[in-house]
């Protein structure tokens, strides 16, 4: 999806790093990404590629020893050393999350409508009765059947999904410009999954919020993406628009991630599934090389010597951070060794 | 030539805790060297299924065959020499290895249980090829399980799962806890021992993509019942039940071209409680087909080829109606 106004949120050269006792640790190394209005992006990666961090940078929820540089732009205000005051009136009213598991994120001992509603008393300066009804409305919003019973309902009451519809119904209680969902169906099965996809795909429709969606499931990117990030050690290595970033992976890492998947019609029998060798690199200093060359079938000289920079391909939006980026089509690919 | 029994046999499986029905009445059967995947959401009671079966938990009622012999009811004692004929792999590696013990001490622990004494030359001699088999390497028995990698750590386990030569390996959710990167080399791996060695396999899973990677066979359960059994193929191109049609469905595909062109159907939230399970039909209450026979009659499992559908709306030529495709009003005019 290409617009032509500027975009809701700008980051640009975004670092983040952690001192330990054993050194500081660079958990994001120069992260850019911008978010158009009404646009669905899917960051995918496996543990420890700092997608979460990443997200949790957005809007300043890091701890306070997290080093943060670079820039984060929301409709051109820069968020990134911005004083906690200011961060505090763009936390839920212009930026929401939800996160994995919404038991953790809920207050078990209060009603899901005083939740939702104190969201609204803060950031709209509603009453309580008014801050109620709108619980409702909301409820109602993200398909939860019944809702002006369930509003006075506790979060123990509700199974998972519906505890994830309640979270999602708090996050848009604002009518926020962009919402962050870190891993939002990753707890659930796939039934209430399919449900919960539906419901941010409708959220997206009727009010244009811009969602940011954090995943290591490319089933879910596959379902409800625009646009594609895929992250490793800390990097972008690759961005694109969804189709193209499934039918023709640039960068290797996203190559393999596709073909180590089991798809449909993929059975052992017949098939091999693709192995990426090797483990993800310790998050340490980043080095002046491709973080990945270690693991790749194409590494050479000149990837251990630099960092490959972000590059569009053939003038497109898609972008990939390689050297000897794939050129064939995806599977081919995988078998050639330059 | 006298028929070899089956790998595993269960009949009509009863799991009670307390007032729980996690299982109610699973009927399964696992010929030798097959692949079988039991899948369903959390809490359909498919992990408490595998753990009747390695008898982690004596069944309520019902009877559980390994390789022939009735284990449902043995005492701790008697049914030592039968455990080397069953092993588990759990899902994640890091709570089921015992942080205190050296990896060659636990892949060599089902021999030790067995009380056979073997000498600890004799040990080494056998853990070391153990190791290797699942493409590890022979020094790693004088490391701890936290020097290791999730994925190590996942083929540690399934090295001691296989040290005894079972006839069934139980694979328990072994890849959810990975990486995708990772899952495949395990999956790889569960595929090349299981093809080299001719072990049947237990593969319970709520991952239908690894299931059809995998599996020869397919059994669906849905708070404690079997609602479909059948051959990979047939489930995944004709599937009969309403609900393994809807979790198929549901499962996103990686291929956005694809995927936009599925229409997932839509079940609601509620799982029904394993207290008090809906009358007749268990899924009536989330189908989309359901009717008013469906609350009052349970439905009877219906043969289709090799396996069955529990549904009163596949009809005996194991045809019925699509959930996917189908108008709830045309199925019942």
């Amino acid at each position: 999806m290409t617009t032509a106004s500027a975009p809701v949120l700008e980051i640009r050269d975004l670092s983040v790093s952690f001192p330990t006792e054993t050194g500081t640790v660079s958990a994001v190394d120069g992260v850019s990404l911008d978010l158009a209005a009404g646009e669905i992006v899917g960051m995918v990666g496996e543990s420890g590629c700092g997608k979460s961090v990443t997200a949790m940078s957005i809007a300043g929820l890091l701890p306070g020893s997290a080093r943060v540089t670079g820039s984060v732009r929301l409709d051109g205000a820069e968020l990134v050393g911005a004083r906690e005051s200011a961060l505090r009136r763009v936390r839920g009213r212009e930026i929401a999350y939800i996160f994995q598991e919404p038991m953790t994120s809920l207050n078990p001992v209060l009603t899901v409508g005083r939740q939702i509603g104190e969201v609204l008393q803060v950031h709209e300066r509603m009453s309580r009765r008014a801050a109620r009804a709108r619980a409702v409305e909301l409820l109602t919003l993200v398909g939860i059947p019944s809702a002006a019973q369930r509003v006075d309902g506790y979060p123990h009451q509700l199974s998972g999904g519906m505890r994830q519809r309640v979270m999602i119904a708090m996050a848009v209680a604002c009518g926020p410009k962009v919402l962050v969902a870190d891993e939002p169906t990753t707890a659930l099965d796939v039934t209430v999954q399919a449900g919960i996809l539906q419901v941010l795909r409708d959220l997206r429709d009727r009010l244009g919020t811009s969602v940011l969606i954090i995943t290591h499931d490319l089933g879910v990117i596959a379902d409800i993406a625009d646009r594609v990030v895929v992250m490793y050690a800390g990097r972008v290595v690759e961005r694109a628009p969804v189709d193209d970033l499934f039918a023709h992976p640039r960068h290797r890492y996203t190559a393999g991630l596709l073909s180590a998947s089991p798809q449909p019609g993929r059975h052992a029998g017949t098939d091999r599934l693709t192995e990426i060798p090797g483990l993800v690199p310790v998050l340490a200093s980043q080095p002046d090389a491709c973080t990945f060359a270690d693991r790749c079938p194409a590494a050479d000289e000149q990837c251990r010597a630099a960092a490959p920079p972000l590059e569009g391909i053939g003038g497109t939006d898609h972008v990939a951070a390689c050297w000897h980026p794939c050129t064939a089509a995806p599977t081919a690919a995988q078998g050639a060794n330059r | 030539m006298t028929p070899q029994p089956n790998a595993l046999e269960i009949a009509d499986l009863v799991m009670h805790f307390g007032p729980v029905r996690a299982v109610d009445g699973v009927s399964l059967t696992i010929p030798r060297g097959r692949v079988t995947a039991l899948v369903g959401e959390s809490g359909s009671g498919k992990s408490t299924v595998g753990r009747c079966v390695v008898r982690l938990v004596e069944p309520t009622a019902g009877t559980v065959r390994i390789a022939g012999t009735d284990v449902t009811h043995l005492s701790r004692r008697r049914l030592r020499p039968h455990r080397g004929a069953v092993s588990i792999v759990f899902q994640d590696p890091a709570a089921s290895l015992d942080p205190r013990m050296l990896v060659g001490e636990i892949v060599a622990e089902p021999l030790r249980l067995a009380g056979k004494r073997i000498s600890r030359r004799d040990r080494d001699a056998r853990v070391a090829p153990q190791l290797e088999r699942v493409g590890l390497r022979a020094e790693v028995a004088r490391r701890y399980p936290h020097e290791l990698s999730g994925g190590q750590r996942q083929r540690v386990s399934i090295a001691r799962a296989l040290i005894s030569e079972p006839m069934l390996l139980i694979a328990d959710e072994p890849t959810s806890a990975l990486d995708v990167s990772v899952q495949a080399s395990v999956l790889n791996l569960l595929a090349d021992l299981q093809r080299d060695i001719g072990f049947a396999c237990l593969f319970i899973t709520h991952d239908l993509s690894a299931v059809e990677y995998l599996a020869d066979d397919i059994a669906v359960m849905y708070l404690g019942q079997l609602v479909e059994t059948g051959s990979r193929e047939r489930i995944f191109a004709r599937p009969a039940h309403p609900y393994t049609q809807a979790l198929l469905s549901a499962a996103p595909v990686a291929d956005p071209v694809r995927q936009r062109d599925r229409q997932p159907v839509l079940l609601g939230d509620d799982l029904p409680s394993a207290l008090d399970p809906p009358s007749g039909c268990r899924f009536r209450t989330r189908c989309p087909l359901a009717f008013d026979r469906c609350a009052t009659e349970v439905p009877a499992q219906t043969a289709i080829g090799d396996g069955m559908a529990a549904c009163h709306l596949v009809r005996p030529d194991g045809t019925g109606p699509d959930v996917r495709t189908a108008d709830p009003s045309e199925v019942l005019s």
